[in-house]
């Protein structure tokens, strides 16, 4: 192991200050009707553009730090997926910029094959994303021999990471994903994930399908990987229970933007943006003696396409004011490495609450 | 929940057995499950993939495809013979007795007829109702489920609404012919969590109004806490631990069920920490051990626990557990 992280030592360009992964005004539109334009005679179509298009991702800028791990919480369409796949490059932005330790990704510095070594993903439907043709070992072994690895070394490697993920090389290397159950699938998918020696990991609701018990097996099993080989995750979850074990800080996302981002423990405990309060005054009671009453929010999350005007929280906001379906919040900071995207956290924005700390 | 002088119960389902054949090996997905209901109480069933909870619904129903899947045991519903009724009376049974609701009312709605449509079509085939009558009633169960603008929405086709309204749409549906007891699947399982409390919430409402009767499936005992009066567990096709909600959740006593609370990543825990996990992993319902399915997984076994089966066991108050610690 101490070879491994010297070899991660040598890896780390910019230093512990730098941020492994920074997404600046990120863009994803999906569909949508645009006039057809040759794609070599108009290169650039211009995000906003469209019209009708659903906005997954509309404008997102975050870091990771090295090391630690972003819990990113938000309902259906909030953007959350669309997310992970344009910082693993499997659907290309419409705009925005992805620097990976300092290079930008897609250039000479940093080509795509360079970069799919540093970043890997597991997804949440273990059985889909497994190759139901390659046996564990060679589902493991394939991106190291993609990438180069001898067929052996890579095998060799793969045993190693099978037995890392909880499993025993000698019973599971030859199975087929059939064979195995929920839990020993996602466990493979770790561990292929892992193959390549990446140092971010995205978890895009890698635990979600599990059932309960082995859930926390997984989990558990995340943290000492995480411990072991260094890495820094990027944890997407719809449940907040299990991202409040998980992470350091927390983005919360809401149809295609980020509502609020900061600390974990500070995010969790006192909330600014009044969507993060109804997604945490949601969560079901665990006390039979006080059940929730009061239901915290109104109706569904509105349709991605064409979303609210001003703030696209305002439709369902109680703290909602005039002012708020014109003009959309940017992200302001309210407290240390804690930014809210809300009209009530902006002083002289014209809300009547602005700059007074709202507590539910 | 507590009523001392207990009325007859709704439902009373004794040593239920369902064994699916067919496969490559004989299962047996319900091994001996005893339940009473009373009207007007809402017991959630809390156990994790193929623990028999939602085949225990379907059997309670006669959803199962009947030559594949025998039923053994007694299953009374409203005083009905469920297993001995002829494939005639199963439609009258169906719906007005009782009713379900499912985890995706995508799948569950006719996706080729208007939501409405489906409401009137059931009144009509059910209560006897003229069409005009059978609409109003639809437009009555829109609003009561809190469907905005329900008059227009009865004319949508299920694709056409969001998620936690198509499920809102199939509690009117289930509701339409005013059944005594409410079967539910997972139903806020498939919904974000803004809209799952508030369908939680909504179910709770009408249950009380509607003086039904609930049975209650679910993995999140979250969930549970928020609806059940009682919960039942279930582990391999049996209840390993029924009791009043309060008493399952503050004094668990089965090893799987405390093993269920402690491994939840809830909020009281510290940075750093580890869950306390089960370990293992569900048994193979086609290759059950001898004794407590549980055993290999608990960290309290015995070797008794490998011999046979536990019975079950008070613990309190009805509040039983199938466990030998439960029994001294």
């Amino acid at each position: 192991m101490d070879a491994f992280n010297a070899e991660l030592a040598t890896r780390d360009r910019g230093g512990p200050a730098q941020p492994l992964l920074s997404v600046r005004d990120l863009v994803k539109h999906f569909g949508g009707r645009r006039a057809w334009s040759a794609p070599w005679s108009a290169p650039w179509g211009g995000a906003g553009q469209r019209r009708g298009a659903v906005r997954a991702v509309d404008g997102i800028s975050f870091d990771v730090a090295k090391g630690e791990t972003l819990g990113v919480v938000g309902e259906s369409g909030c953007g959350k997926s669309t997310l992970a796949r344009l910082v693993m490059q499997i659907v290309a932005a419409d705009a925005g910029d992805i620097l990976f330790d300092g290079e930008a990704v897609g250039t000479s510095a940093l080509d795509l094959a360079a970069y799919r070594r540093e970043v890997q993903m597991v997804f949440q439907d273990s059985y889909a994303s497994l190759n139901p043709r390659l046996t564990v070992e060679d589902t493991v072994a394939f991106g190291p021999r993609v990438h180069g690895l001898p067929r052996r070394a890579a095998i060799a490697r793969a045993h190693d990471l099978i037995s890392r993920v909880g499993l025993d090389p000698v019973r599971f290397a030859a199975r087929y994903p059939h064979e195995l159950s929920g839990g020993q699938r996602q466990r493979v998918n770790i561990a292929r994930a892992l193959a390549l020696q990446p140092r971010l990991l995205i978890l895009d609701e890698a635990v979600s399908a599990l059932d309960k018990s082995i859930e926390a097996q997984v989990l558990n099993l995340l943290v000492d990987l995480k411990a072991e080989f260094g890495l820094t995750y990027m944890f997407i979850s719809h449940d907040l229970n299990v991202v409040r074990f998980m992470s350091d800080r927390v983005m919360v996302m809401y149809l295609g933007k980020v509502a609020e981002l900061g600390a974990c423990d500070v995010i969790l405990a006192s909330p600014r943006h009044p969507y993060t309060m109804a997604l945490l005054a949601s969560m079901p009671s665990m006390d039979p003696d006080r059940r929730t009453t009061e239901a915290p929010l109104y109706g569904d999350p509105p349709n991605p396409i064409d979303p609210p005007s001003g703030c696209r929280f305002h439709t369902r906001c109680r703290f909602a004011a005039p002012v708020c379906s014109s003009i959309a919040p940017a992200l302001a900071d309210v407290g240390p490495a804690h930014r809210v995207a809300c009209l009530m956290a902006t002083p002289g924005s014209g809300h009547p609450q602005a700059g007074v700390p709202e507590a539910a | 929940m507590s009523g001392m002088s207990a009325p007859r119960p709704i439902v009373d389902v004794q040593d239920l057995t369902v064994d699916f054949h067919g496969g490559a090996k004989p299962l047996r997905a319900v091994a001996g499950v005893d339940l009473t209901l009373r009207p007007g109480e809402v017991l959630a069933l809390l156990g994790e993939s193929g623990s028999g909870k939602s085949v225990t619904l379907r059997a309670l129903m006669r959803l199962l495809p009947e030559h594949r899947a025998v039923i053994g045991g007694k299953v009374l519903v409203d005083g009905h013979d469920v297993r001995a009724m002829s494939k005639r009376d199963l439609p009258a049974y169906r719906g007005r007795t009782i009713a379900m609701i499912f985890q995706e009312p995508g799948l569950a709605l006719d996706p080729v007829y208007r939501v409405g449509d489906q409401i009137t079509e059931a009144v009509i085939r059910h209560e006897g109702a003229s069409r005009r009558e059978a609409r109003a009633r639809a437009l009555e169960l829109f609003e009561r489920v809190r469907i905005p603008s329900a008059a227009r929405r009865l004319d949508n086709y299920a694709h056409e609404m969001s998620g936690g309204m198509r499920q809102r749409a199939m509690i009117a549906l289930a509701l339409a012919c005013r059944p005594k007891v409410l079967l539910a699947d997972e139903p806020t399982t498939a919904l974000d969590a803004t809209v799952q409390i508030q369908v939680l919430l909504l179910l709770r409402e009408l249950q009380r109004e509607l003086g039904l009767a609930v049975i209650f499936v679910t993995h999140d005992i979250g969930v549970c806490t928020e609806i059940a009066d009682r919960i039942a567990v279930m582990y391999a096709g049996r209840i390993v631990e029924i009791g009043a909600c309060r008493d399952v959740i503050r004094t668990p006593a089965h090893p799987y069920t405390i093993g269920l609370l402690a491994s939840r990543a809830a909020g009281s825990l510290a940075k750093g920490e580890r869950l306390a996990a089960i370990p293992g992993s569900p048994p193979d319902l086609s290759n059950l051990p001898k004794g407590c399915a549980f055993a290999p997984r608990c960290k309290a076994v015995q070797p008794i626990c490998e011999s046979a089966v536990p019975e079950e066991n008070s613990v309190g108050s009805g509040h039983r557990a199938r466990c030998v610690l439960a029994a001294s």
